[in-house]
């Protein structure tokens, strides 16, 4: 056997794993990774500004494609600018493997090693443990392969996450005769997958039961590519489907039997179905405060059916009557085959006829076409300008919301948003890693002007990387949420919130070598959009908006689901 | 709020270096209380077992439990059932002696408790004595009339009774 370097034993346990791209940026104690990548003609590595959105680029192209996505940063400085990407990842349950430099772990006098404080020496594990799905760093070269074969395995599996490799210099540099297997080494890594049958049959004698069931389909949902699985059992058990914000896009949302997002901001007649059914089946969520508002008043006439694969979310938010340990997928389609032997179709035509009215009365979306330069029309123009496969990030406070509320998704993997952490600056970065991973569909980032900002260098990127995505500035000139939360909680005391008119989107996205717009109509919107996806180059879409829109209906902090406020 | 009892989890880990900080890190930020953790190799070379006590209600002892067996490096984990339970703590204690009159009541009292004398000076007397938390505690509470100078207690370590194990299955 001939003698490999650690770098070189990384990146062919790398391509083992199939891995196309790497988002990143190099530094001194990652060098010799480096080093192995060059003229490398299989994996395409991609210069981030920022390591911060390494991570999140990564994470949109998990998101987007399914498969798990790379990034890749020094010691240092490097590591601990992907923490909040990471930390992202971890909230959103999305499979990313991090990969950083280290100082090395052995040395002499001259060359300082880790536990020495040596130059852009971080402990990255100890930050990362508590974010991080696993994480380890190889204390000899021949370890590598399979410790990167584990990191994937376990990024990949179960509930996705993600999971940190840390590389001491030294052992990137040192040789060793190495195996490339594909060998894991996790034996206290448990994975149920199957689910159990006897409570499978409890949740089916109440579900056949039921007079006003409700589906709640989460993130999981997603991941787990259920949604075909989802859409059979709601038509059969003519049960309304409602998603978390996380779950959007599990289920089509222009279905008739689609009520679209419950939370704070949720779709008003999902926040009052869901208080009206009598069983609900939650599938692949964790109940985020969010999502549930109080506690005490959610789903409170519900039996509770829970189906989640990660054994410790059962309990941990919320009391439930049956609890499924299982993949939603499989759970999904054993569920229906056993309500479809069980039942007759088109049961409840009371509960039916409810959710019609509720859906009617209480949608938020519009029906006509006002003239209005306000997010609502924007949000639903955009739909229309879309094909249906589109992949749509956005940034994290009202624009988020608004997205959510009148931005329709129509399938899976097509709505990428930061839920869990909400992370402001996630959208643009997530939108190159979506794109990377997806580039023959077109990439929107429904964005703020406070948002985009924190993370508008990538532009950079995006450019010389030729990676075209279009950015929707909805620009109020304002951290909106949390004036908006000032004005109807604070008494209007607006403090550190207000933006001001700087800078110009237009001018900025030039200065890149972008395409820059500034629209005030919706015309000239419907223009730019469609100049946009034609682009070659990364368009940024300038919206100016009033900068005291708030984003009803609202269910203030603390209160539950039905006491949802706001003019609907 | 339900009543909380102290309860006693037991997990087998990985034995290498960084397990135990996130072990303890996850009772950190899951908001968790220790009352007390040890540590010690087990009869697998490379398995150690950590011993937790933890004051908790059974909700938060099941999230315990379901939240340690997600951590990768922890191979087992089990609630030690409590009517089936041994425990045993060592404490050293230093003990201070006035005079011999009361290094003498001291030493009954430490046979007493089936300790043991593992030092002594003119003026100290060093005791090992091992048993539950309760009965050290009681120990522990005749030896303040003599003043205590110093004390060093290990925390609990335990196994359940029978043939029974916390495995790498569970």
């Amino acid at each position: 056997m001939t003698k490999t370097s650690g770098a070189k034993a990384l990146i062919q346990s790398l391509k083992n794993q199939k891995v196309d791209t790497i988002f990143g940026i190099l530094g001194g104690a990652i060098l010799p990774v480096y080093d192995a990548l060059c003229g490398d003609q299989n994996i395409r590595h991609i210069i981030a500004r920022h390591e911060q959105c390494a991570a999140h680029a990564a994470e949109g192209y998990a998101r987007a494609s399914g498969r798990p996505g790379v990034c890749m940063a020094t010691s240092g400085p490097g590591a601990t600018n992907l923490v909040t990407g990471i930390a992202n990842a971890y909230m959103d349950s999305s499979p990313v493997v991090a990969l950083t430099g280290q100082v090395p772990s052995t040395g002499t006098n001259t060359s300082y090693m880790i536990g020495r404080d040596a130059f852009q020496e971080a402990d990255i594990i100890g930050i990362t443990t508590p974010i991080t799905k696993f994480n380890c760093q190889p204390r000899a070269v021949t370890e590598i392969p399979k410790m990167v074969n584990t990191a994937f395995y376990i990024a990949t599996t179960g509930r996705p996450g993600p999971v940190l490799i840390d590389l001491p210099k030294n052992i990137q540099a040192e040789t060793a005769e190495v195996e490339i297997t594909n060998q894991i080494d996790a034996r206290g890594y448990n994975l149920v997958t199957q689910p159990d049958l006897a409570q499978i049959s409890i949740a089916v004698d109440l579900l056949s039961k039921a007079e006003k069931p409700i589906i709640l389909a989460g993130g999981g949902v997603i991941i787990a590519n259920a949604s075909d699985e989802l859409v059979k059992l709601s038509d059969f058990l003519m049960a309304p489907v409602a998603t978390t914000f996380m779950g959007k896009g599990a289920f089509p949302e222009i279905h008739p039997l689609s009520l679209g997002s419950i939370g704070m901001h949720g779709n008003p007649a999902a926040n009052r179905l869901i208080s009206e059914a009598d069983v609900l089946l939650a599938v692949g969520t964790r109940f985020s405060d969010r999502a549930t508002a109080n506690l005490n008043t959610f789903a409170a006439e519900a039996k509770k059916i829970h189906i989640d694969i990660d054994p410790a979310e059962i309990g941990k938010n919320i009391d439930v009557n049956i609890a499924i340990v299982g993949d939603a997928k499989k759970t999904l389609s054993i569920i229906y085959a056993a309500v479809a032997k069980k039942l007759q179709k088109n049961r409840g035509l009371a509960w039916a006829k409810r959710v019609k009215e509720a859906k009617e009365k209480l949608s938020p979306l519009i029906q006509d076409t006002p003239k209005d330069v306000v997010p609502k029309t924007l949000l639903s123009e955009l739909r229309k300008l879309l094909p249906e496969n589109a992949i749509v990030t956005t940034e994290v406070g009202q624009n988020q919301m608004w997205s959510a509320l009148y931005f329709q998704a129509l399938k899976p993997r097509t709505f990428i948003s930061s839920g869990g952490l909400g992370t402001m600056g996630f959208g643009f970065p997530a939108a190159l890693g979506a794109k990377v991973a997806c580039p023959d569909r077109a990439v929107v980032d429904i964005a703020g002007d406070g948002s985009f900002i924190m993370t508008e260098q990538e532009l950079a990127c995006s450019i010389m990387e030729n990676i075209p995505v279009t950015v929707i500035v909805l620009n109020n000139s304002v951290l909106g949420m949390v004036a908006q939360w000032q004005r109807l909680l604070y008494g209007k005391r607006y403090m550190a919130v207000h933006l001001g008119k700087t800078p110009d989107f237009v001018k900025l996205a030039e200065a890149f070598g972008a395409q820059g717009f500034r629209v005030g109509s919706i015309p000239e919107f419907h223009n730019a959009v469609k100049q946009a996806l034609k682009s070659k180059v990364t368009t940024v879409i300038d919206v100016p908006i009033g900068s005291e829109e708030d984003v009803v209906p609202f269910v203030p902090p603390g209160c539950g689901l039905p006491q949802q406020r706001g003019d609907y | 709020m339900e009543h909380t009892h102290n309860r006693v989890v037991s997990a087998i880990v990985e034995n290498k270096p960084g397990v135990l900080h996130s072990v303890s890190n996850l009772f950190r930020r899951r908001n968790f209380n220790i009352e007390s953790i040890t540590v010690g190799p087990t009869e697998t070379k490379d398995l150690a077992r950590i011993t937790i006590t933890v004051n908790a209600d059974e909700k938060t002892l099941d999230q315990v439990v379901k939240q340690l067996d997600k951590l990768v490096d922890v191979v087992g984990v089990a609630e030690l059932e409590p009517d089936s339970i041994v425990t045993r703590e060592l404490a050293l204690v230093k003990v201070n002696v006035p005079s011999v009159e009361e290094r003498s009541d001291i030493i009954s009292c430490v046979q007493v408790f089936r300790g043991r004398v593992v030092d002594v000076s003119p003026e100290s007397l060093m005791v090992e004595i091992t048993g539950t938390p309760d009965k050290i505690d009681a120990f522990l509470n005749l030896m303040r009339t003599f003043g205590i100078i110093e004390l060093a207690r290990t925390g609990i370590t335990a196994l359940s009774r029978g043939a029974r194990a916390v495995s790498l299955e569970e």
